[in-house]
């Protein structure tokens, strides 16, 4: 009869556990990317045919605006819960890159935005699919839903810019 | 009331035309064809360089580059092989840095001359002094080629070539291939290309 206490104790430590760890699950924090080799894996991401609004930031951790405006999409990932929009940061730093910098980069900033890869190396080809008026040059976004489309290349200097620009596809 | 009317009229014809005048800066820059303006920028080897005053030229490797971005950092001896491979045969890389040194300290013309010692630059390396000639010219990543005939007209506008990570994977070198186009009097394809870059930094 004295295994209760002992037991009971046990049980809420495993509760306990169980409960924080779904917990951290829900607010996961991104550390490894989603690689894709070929653009045409990421392609339809690009152009979705939902009622849902897609904010997708090109970066590199090399790239120092790129990084300086990430808090800014971490910003709008918070915001956004409950709503139809959706974040996503591509990264396109090299495929060498990868285990060197990017994941390390990941590790270090608790980013909740989800990450993506992008290691083709055939931009001649891809970069025009992403905009036809995009240049090359990064940070750039692409705001979408469905056939609207905002194109802004250089960074976002504030939350406000950045929101206002959601805001005009989502016409609110 | 006659008077108001005209007044109205021409105010709205003046603002779209002011529209359109504005619009078309915005968008400017060269396209392939047009004539390229000259420019007299100050190079890290003392000298300031006037493009029509460079001497046995049948054209130049205008490359708007700079310290600090990593890309440009990595067509560095790319851009040094084209110059040592290219400038005996009339074709000098002329390079311009256009970031403004407040904005990234790295891109000073102090910063320019010692990475220009430092890697033995053998082209003239240009400070965009006042940021006057890029947007001229419509640059707005580094690196980003314009290549000028001796005519100054621009016969292509882009990348060095298709891969940036990797010098062994590369399978079209844009810019030499369209000098050689030039050479047997033909245009080149592609004239024109896109790659990753960075932004060209503006004083804020």
């Amino acid at each position: 009869m004295r295994i209760y206490p002992n037991s009971l104790r046990f049980w809420a430590f495993l509760f306990g556990i169980v409960g924080a760890c779904t917990l951290s699950a829900q607010t996961k924090l991104v550390t490894n990317p989603v690689v894709y080799d070929n653009f045409e894996a990421l392609e339809p991401v690009l152009n979705r045919q939902t009622d849902t609004i897609y904010v997708i930031n090109f970066w590199a951790t090399w790239c120092a605006p790129c990084v300086a405006e990430l808090p800014l999409f971490e910003q709008l990932s918070q915001q956004i819960q409950g709503k139809k929009i959706k974040v996503l940061l591509v990264s396109i730093d090299f495929k060498r890159d990868l285990e060197t910098k990017l994941k390390p980069f990941l590790a270090k900033r608790t980013l909740q935005t989800p990450v993506i890869s992008l290691t083709d190396s055939r931009q001649q080809l891809w970069i025009d699919k992403v905009d036809p008026n995009w240049s090359g040059a990064i940070p750039a976004t692409l705001i979408y839903r469905n056939q609207e489309r905002r194109f802004v290349e250089g960074e976002f200097t504030n939350f406000e810019a950045l929101e206002n620009t959601v805001n005009e596809i989502g016409g609110q | 009331m006659k008077n108001t009317i005209r007044w109205v009229i021409s105010l709205v014809f003046l603002s779209i035309s002011m529209t359109a005048l504005w619009s078309q800066q915005n968008t400017g820059g060269l396209k392939v064809g047009d004539t390229a303006p000259d420019f007299s920028l100050k190079s890290v080897s003392g000298k300031t360089i006037t493009l029509k005053e460079l001497k046995n030229v049948k054209g130049y490797i205008v490359a708007f580059t700079c310290n600090t971005c990593p890309y440009a950092q990595m067509y560095e001896d790319r851009l040094i092989q084209l110059h040592k491979q290219l400038s005996p045969v009339g074709w000098p890389v002329i390079a311009i840095n256009a970031n403004d040194p407040t904005v990234t300290p790295g891109d000073s013309f102090a910063k320019m001359k010692e990475r220009s010692d430092e890697k033995k630059y053998p082209f003239e390396y240009l400070i965009d002094e006042g940021q006057k000639v890029f947007p001229v010219y419509g640059a707005v990543r580094t690196p980003h080629i314009f290549l000028l005939d001796k005519d100054f007209k621009v016969r292509y506008i882009g990348a060095i070539d298709d891969n940036a990570e990797d010098p062994t994977s590369i399978t079209n070198r844009y810019v030499e291939n369209a000098i050689q186009a030039i050479e047997k009097g033909k245009d080149p394809d592609p004239n024109f290309t896109k790659a990753i870059g960075c932004t060209i930094k503006v004083k804020k």
